[in-house]
């Protein structure tokens, strides 16, 4: 069972991190977006390992399900030949390289020096049965404002987009 | 013997996915590859928050998650209105020639 979990979890982590690299190098949307479809669906197997059984739907329905296929239909409205310009990456790049990995470094330290304190508990089969369940509780008792203040959120996101998308404004 | 992996571990995958995020956000020129890598953040700081919410025993991790998630739908929903709009107006999309703010 450790050895599955160990074994389930280095694949995964494996299978996200490659992708998200492809992700970011490739030159064609299309392949961009696949691969993000990709590490999407790794991390919802790593929620599953961390029996967030809910998450792991939400993931898979909401991000891959429905804004990775808004993404995807995007770029296919958008498709021009700008996928294939010579560049790609805009010039500030080593800048950036150096900064994102001076800002990664420090947050390298501070886990690095603060691993000792962190444990997971073993895995409780009462909880672990009832995810969902708990999921709603916490959702509609403790968290119903922002939960109401997320749909409020949403519709102005669909208003927004709707506005933006028209074709007068 | 343990049968969980240790906590930093999942750690180290969220902050390998942020940093490659953040690089994306950075170096690329195609906005739509910047929304995706934003996407690709967001999903850093959700096993963060997972992974956390396991740690203690609550479930306050997953529901902060889910409304990272909500926002992450709102803000690609937005953000590629934006961008469909921008498109029809200019015919690009690279981010270095959106500078009609800079005039």
């Amino acid at each position: 069972m450790a050895a599955l979990n160990s074994i389930l979890f280095f694949f995964l982590s494996a299978l996200a991190v490659v992708s998200a690299i492809l992700m970011v190098t490739r030159r064609n949307i299309v392949h961009g977006a696949v691969y993000l479809i990709t590490t999407l669906l790794a991390t919802a197997g790593i929620f599953l390992l961390l029996q967030a059984e809910f998450l792991f739907v939400v993931q898979v329905i909401l991000y891959v399900g429905g804004i990775m296929v808004l993404f995807v239909f995007v770029i296919m409205l958008v498709n021009l030949d700008v996928s294939l310009l010579r560049f790609q990456f805009n010039g500030q790049r080593f800048v950036a390289g150096v900064l994102a990995l001076a800002l990664s470094a420090q947050v390298f330290l501070a886990i690095w020096m603060g691993r000792n304190s962190l444990h997971l508990p073993e895995p409780a089969a009462s909880i672990a049965a009832k995810n969902t369940e708990a999921v709603g509780d916490a959702l509609f008792q403790r968290f119903m404002l922002p939960f109401e203040i997320a749909s409020i959120l949403l519709l102005v996101a669909m208003i927004g987009a709707v506005v933006m998308a028209k074709r007068r404004v | 013997m343990n049968a969980t992996i240790p906590t930093d571990y999942y750690l180290w995958l969220s902050l390998a996915l942020f940093t490659i995020g953040v690089i994306g956000v950075l170096t690329r020129r195609n906005v739509i590859i910047i929304l995706m890598s934003i996407e690709l953040i967001l999903n850093a700081v959700n096993i963060n928050l997972m992974v956390f919410s396991r740690m203690w025993g609550s479930v306050d991790g997953q529901v902060f998650a889910i409304f990272v998630i909500t926002d992450a739908a709102a803000e690609a929903a937005v953000g590629l209105g934006i961008i469909l709009a921008f498109f029809r107006n200019r015919e690009t999309l690279l981010a270095d020639e959106m500078d009609m703010l800079k005039w």
